[in-house]
């Protein structure tokens, strides 16, 4: 156990974790991460915020839309299946990711030279 | 108090004692007793974070807000859901890449410093202990109303019961305990909300149209502004629950129990999807508490609405379901505590004492006998606490550590990942900043003081305007990492490289070897 662990270390040592980070596979991976990550985040706070600002500063989400049901209900009911939607959308995303992530472990695997 | 109360309520006692058992047996490293030896399955770690999540303040607290209040107590569900985007997509994958068994471990992946190490674990024992007795007073008073015991009574048998769970079974038992209540939570809500809707007659427009003329509120009842009318007020509670999820320890912990990142993916998916199902639900069980309960008999029974849900399972379900939704809310309470108590227990194990007293080099059994003395002294001091605590407002002490959490792990959490130039000096400010921010800024608050006498702990002006701090917290969190880190030279761009590469791929992640 000990030993395995001493070995791994050493492993660890090994990789030049500068290179793998400045190599154009992980370049391109954190790019795609990034661009699908920061604009959804954005989108998904200001859709969450926009409830409370528009409930405490105004009041037309108070008017009817579906009979007795207003808007305001069925804008917090878009929070859930937005929810939603994203998880799966998420989930789709992340598949790809893998993928890259896995093709990036194999290169620092076989001694962290990136080609 | 009827015989179906108490053979139900020792049924769901006796099936969590054995669950406890089995998992005592396979509890013999520091590393089962902290994350289950990181064996859970998705689904498994899905339905224990819901459960995690799902504690009596959500259950019985929400189902009477809305009862109490409509449109705004159900701000409560939307913002503790949307929290789970946040997790999902910044922190729970990098998160289970470079931690082990705390919040700490993951930061110190990065920064091999004591003190960041010790601010992290100080700031993990403050949240869970403000959470730890909300979730005790409440419990207490749930008890003390449902058997007609004393309260100190109630709190210690929840505080023994929570004891147990976590000395003997460790996270294998309270993981299982909270999957198991999560199950039985849903099945009740579910059943309730079928009940309630079976009055309606189906027909969701029909039960809006009814909830106009169902509570003195009038229509006023289906509109925003019953409970929160102050806007900057109202947006800093909503920051507070939808980034407060994202740095509470005993969710973060969650993501350790589960072999890599692809698992807690998955486990966050299932979370969202149950809990989100969940807070639709409270709509049906606040709708219906409010129109077959009613405003008053609610009230009679608990002034913060906690009893609504109770109180509807007899109105529409009679004695049965009464007693089942009862000890459902029981065992949510126990499991609940039990994993605070956990998360509060690795702090002061495994970061104090294990990586900053011995230097990460105790032995498994010294690891072990450490985890199981932390979990006894934050048992006994929570049930302490809790003693004294009887009269504070429960809802006040959860969104503090909601706002705690936002403010003093989050900014920590997110820089430690996404920020190459962040540093030691870094990390310590942010925490200390977020922490005593909103500790100070909630001291002097309306929720502690109150011109009105006995409304709060004190009588006096507020000094600062907003219930939660939130909103002027979370960016003085952000801000003083911000500052700490240009302001000291320091900067190690090579071990950021290491971070980058580790969380993002999973690569020589921790426990990636089970």
């Amino acid at each position: 156990m000990a030993l395995e662990k001493e070995y791994q270390q050493q492993k660890e040592k090994e990789v030049d974790y500068v290179k793998v980070a400045n190599s154009p596979s992980f370049k391109k991976f954190m790019k795609d991460k990034k661009k699908f990550i920061v604009p959804w985040t954005i989108f998904f706070l200001i859709f969450y915020f926009l409830l409370p600002i528009l409930t405490t500063y105004t009041t037309f989400l108070n008017t009817p839309a579906i009979g007795d049901i207003s808007w305001v209900w069925l804008f917090a009911f878009a929070q859930f299946v937005m929810t939603w939607v994203l998880c799966m959308v998420y989930v789709k995303k992340a598949n790809t990711f893998d993928k890259q992530a896995d093709k990036i472990i194999e290169k620092i695997q076989k001694g962290g030279n990136d080609k | 108090m009827s015989p179906t109360v108490i053979i139900l309520f020792l049924a769901i006692v006796l099936l969590t004692l054995v669950i406890t058992y089995f998992a005592a047996k396979q509890t013999q490293t520091a590393g089962d007793f902290y994350t289950a030896g990181g064996g859970l399955t998705g689904m498994q770690n899905g339905l224990a974070i819901a459960g995690d999540y799902l504690s009596a303040a959500s259950f019985l607290g929400i189902a009477g807000a809305i009862a109490l209040y409509g449109f705004d107590g159900f701000f409560y569900s939307i913002g503790f859901l949307i929290a789970y985007l946040v997790v999902m997509f910044l922190v729970a994958e990098p998160l289970r890449n470079l931690g082990k068994y705390t919040l700490a471990d993951m930061i110190n992946s990065r920064f091999d410093a004591r003190k960041v190490r010790g601010a992290a674990a100080f700031s993990t024992v403050t949240i869970s202990t403000f959470y730890m007795i909300a979730q005790l007073v409440g419990a207490g008073a749930l008890i003390q109303l449902l058997f007609g015991i004393d309260y100190w009574l109630a709190v210690l048998i929840v505080g023994v019961m929570m004891t147990v769970y976590v000395l003997f079974g460790g996270m294998t038992a309270t993981s299982w305990v909270q999957i198991v209540k999560a199950v039985l939570l849903m099945a009740g809500m579910v059943i309730m909300s079928f009940l309630v809707l079976l009055r309606f007659n189906f027909n969701i427009g029909q039960m809006f149209t009814d909830m106009k003329t169902a509570t003195s509120h009038g229509a006023a009842y289906l509109e925003p502004g019953l409970q929160y009318t102050d806007s900057l007020g109202t947006i800093s509670l909503m920051l507070a629950l939808v980034l407060g999820t994202a740095g509470l320890p005993h969710i973060l912990m969650r993501f350790f129990t589960v072999r890599d990142a692809k698992t807690a993916r998955s486990s966050v998916i299932t979370a969202t999807w149950v809990i989100g199902a969940f807070y639709i639900l409270t709509l049906f069980l606040g709708f219906g508490a409010a129109a077959f309960v009613g405003e008053s008999a609610i009230l009679q029974a608990n002034p913060a609405g906690n009893m609504a849900a109770p109180l509807l399972a007899q109105a529409i379900g009679g004695d049965l379901l009464f007693a089942f939704i009862s000890a459902v809310a029981f065992a949510t309470i126990l499991a609940v505590v039990a994993g605070l108590v956990l998360s509060g227990a690795s702090a002061l194990a495994h970061d104090f004492y294990g990586q900053i007293i011995k230097k990460g080099k105790a032995s498994e059994k010294e690891q072990v006998v450490a985890a199981r003395t932390a979990s006894l002294i934050v048992s006994v001091l929570a049930i302490v606490l809790a003693l004294f605590a009887q009269y504070l407002n429960v809802a006040f002490l959860v969104s503090l550590a909601f706002c705690i959490a936002a403010s003093a792990n989050l900014p920590v959490i997110l820089y430690t990942v996404y920020w190459k130039r962040f540093n030691t000096s870094g990390a310590v400010t942010a925490m200390l900043s977020g922490l005593i921010s909103a500790l100070v800024l909630v001291s002097i608050s309306p929720s502690v003081f109150s011109p009105v006498e006995g409304a709060a702990l004190f009588t006096g002006e507020p000094i600062f305007p907003l219930d939660n701090p939130a909103l002027v917290s979370v960016p003085i969190g952000f801000l003083g990492g911000y500052l700490g880190t240009i302001l000291s030279k320091e900067k190690d761009l090579r071990r950021y490289a290491e971070v980058k590469v580790k969380a993002n791929t999973g690569y020589k992640a921790s426990g990636s070897s089970h």
